[in-house]
């Protein structure tokens, strides 16, 4: 793992998109703290972080793209397989890189509370409080954007997806307010989830009947569930869309609370794209 | 140290690799053989736990590629068809990545990082990048890479494609020298090169081995029926009345036939092509017809992979082997 880690550090630094996402990052972020502290006078750090989050829409896909896809590309996955180490070492090392990489534009941030504190009333706890959660944020982004590098060889590609996720996921909140409420909305809506939850199964594990029955159990339970008691269906989606939102739960750090189950959530998510990165490597050893 | 047993890989419907068993040992080179398509890499991607198999089992050293990956990947070094290499890297960044992730550190990954540079001959151009290099040379840090660690057996997928003359020359030898130290497998589909280098010759075809030998035991295999061809002086009838009277000829074929010189092609069931060919002196002497030529044909490589290759094919029996060289 720490051989992955230090190749990928390594030709992160040699590549120009690194630069992009840091500057990216402080560029928007810069911004924001001029907007916000500097012109509206507004002690509160955590806004600039709320605005400056928008940038992960373009910049993560833009860091992840690569990551995986260009193993494939390159053809060099197949000395990954070849060496003593597991898939599961070869995504850590890649996710640690990629946090790393991070990392280094957000300690410059770290510093601009404290300079503003300097000349202000800033309280501090929820600056950095904020600061930790758009970590996590960001971590969380980061493990999704290596998961859908993982599922293609085209780098494009990968950014491509990789923006139409997080920007609905951006949205999902304010979009919920559009979608159906109604019972039988929700029903339709999840029919549809399962038949992508079906494709994304059988794309990542090659196993046709797999997905199939698990989209079919699914869609029966629902259906058998809408049948006994609709209500329960009533304002589903919406919910479920808001559920899904990382960025909504971002907003109760910059409200002031330090949400620990929210904290729990993005380390769920983050677990979760990782494991399913290191089977869609794995698959490829099974097709 | 290397045995694979009933090693069967599906795609979809299509059988790879069937039904695939044999056992490799130590120190020698072997050579894997077969046309395009017959499973060569497929096999070679099993071996080293690039790709899982649909049955079967192989194990290197008694560790199982499937149970003990780690254990077995620490045996081999791999160069897969295509070289896995980063080309926006030196080869001296490269092969530190490869070895630090076999697990070699500091003096003893400096140390070998330099040996291997060496052996494959590559130290002038450890600081280019590697995409400005050669083809040759791309695959000579390929095959440094794959003997980083110390590996017992270097398996190495077509090492030898895509490269000019000069350089295929250049990687033979350095197979040849890796096999005084090493077990090496290599697989090709050009005989000339299998018959050169390696001391043990696996021939596959449509997932199936059909020959495990070393290249004489191959060609003494196949020498029968054996092939005398001659030309005589004279007319075409004193030659067939002349080799009437020979025993143990069991086809003949007039090739040419002028007023002056007549060319057959015999063919015998005898074990020992030199009585055919003693019997066919004296009795062309007796006559006093001048024997101009006779060349006795001896089965080369090319012809038994034809041959083995074809009749597994169920397709129609090759043409009058003329060997081509690949």
């Amino acid at each position: 793992m720490k051989a992955v880690f230090k190749h990928e550090l390594r030709n992160y630094f040699h590549s120009l998109t690194t630069y992009v996402f840091g500057a990216f990052l402080l560029a928007f972020v810069g911004i924001g703290a001029m907007i916000f502290n500097l012109q509206a006078a507004v002690s509160n750090f955590e806004y600039v972080l709320e605005f400056g989050s928008l940038v992960f829409v373009v910049i993560v896909p833009i860091l992840t793209m690569r990551v995986i896809a260009e193993e494939k590309k390159q053809k060099t996955d197949q000395l990954l397989y070849s060496l003593p180490i597991t898939t599961v070492q070869v995504v850590l090392g890649k996710y640690l890189a990629l946090l790393v990489l991070y990392l280094i534009p957000l300690a410059v941030i770290s510093v601009y509370p404290f300079i503003f504190a300097q000349f202000g009333e800033v309280y501090l706890p929820t600056s950095y409080g904020s600061i930790f959660a758009f970590f996590v944020l960001g971590a969380a982004l980061i493990a999704l954007g290596t998961f859908i590098s993982s599922l293609t060889d085209n780098q494009g590609l990968a950014a491509g997806v990789g923006i139409a996720v997080i920007l609905f996921n951006y949205y999902s909140v304010s979009l919920s307010e559009y979608v159906s409420a109604t019972a039988l909305g929700s029903v339709i809506a999840l029919l549809v989830i399962y038949i992508l939850l079906g494709l994304l199964i059988r794309y990542v594990t090659g196993n046709g009947s797999l997905a199939y029955w698990i989209a079919f159990a699914l869609s029966a339970v629902t259906v058998a569930l809408f049948v006994v008691n609709n209500a329960a269906f009533e304002g589903l989606l919406p919910n479920i869309m808001n559920q899904l939102s990382l960025f909504e739960r971002f907003t109760t750090f910059v409200n002031g609370i330090f949400d620990v189950s929210a904290i729990v959530y993005y380390l769920t998510v983050i677990a979760f794209f990782l494991f399913l990165s290191v089977q869609s490597l794995e698959k490829r050893r099974y097709n | 140290m290397i045995s694979m047993e009933h090693l069967t890989k599906c795609y979809g419907d299509l059988l790879a690799v069937d039904d695939l068993s044999f056992e490799i040992n130590e120190g020698h080179v072997y050579g894997f053989l077969g046309p395009n398509g017959a499973g060569k890499s497929t096999t070679m991607n099993i071996m080293t736990g690039c790709l899982s198999a649909t049955a079967g089992r192989v194990s290197i050293d008694g560790y199982d590629i499937f149970d003990s990956p780690g254990e077995a990947k620490r045996r081999m070094g791999y160069l897969p068809e295509q070289p896995p290499l980063y080309l926006n890297e030196t080869p001296e960044e490269y092969l530190r990545f490869v070895g630090q992730a076999k697990g070699l550190k500091g003096a003893e990954l400096e140390g070998q990082i330099r040996e291997v540079m060496e052996q494959t001959r590559i130290g002038e151009v450890r600081r280019r990048t590697i995409s400005a290099l050669s083809k040759g040379y791309r695959q000579r840090v390929g095959i440094a890479q794959a003997l980083l660690g110390d590996p017992r057996v270097i398996i190495l997928d077509e090492p030898t494609v895509g490269l000019d003359p000069i350089q295929i020359i250049e990687i033979r030898d350095l197979i040849k020298q890796l096999g005084k130290t090493h077990t090496v497998i290599f697989s090709s589909h050009i005989l000339s090169e299998v018959q050169a280098i390696c001391d043990r010759i696996l021939i596959i075809n449509q997932g199936k081995l059909i020959a495990f030998d070393t290249p004489e035991g191959l060609e003494k295999r196949l020498l029968s029926p054996s092939e005398i061809t001659l030309t005589a002086e004279g007319t075409e009838e004193t030659v067939r009345a002349i080799l009437a009277d020979a025993a143990h000829i069991t086809q003949m074929e007039i090739r040419e036939a002028s007023a002056e010189r007549v060319s057959v092609t015999l063919k015998t069931d005898l074990e020992d092509i030199y009585q055919l060919s003693r019997q066919l002196f004296f009795l062309f002497a007796d006559r006093k017809t001048a024997l101009l030529e006779m060349a006795l044909k001896k089965a080369n490589l090319e012809d038994i992979f034809l041959e083995l290759t074809e009749s597994t094919d169920t397709a129609t029996q090759p043409e009058e082997s003329e060997a081509k060289e690949a």
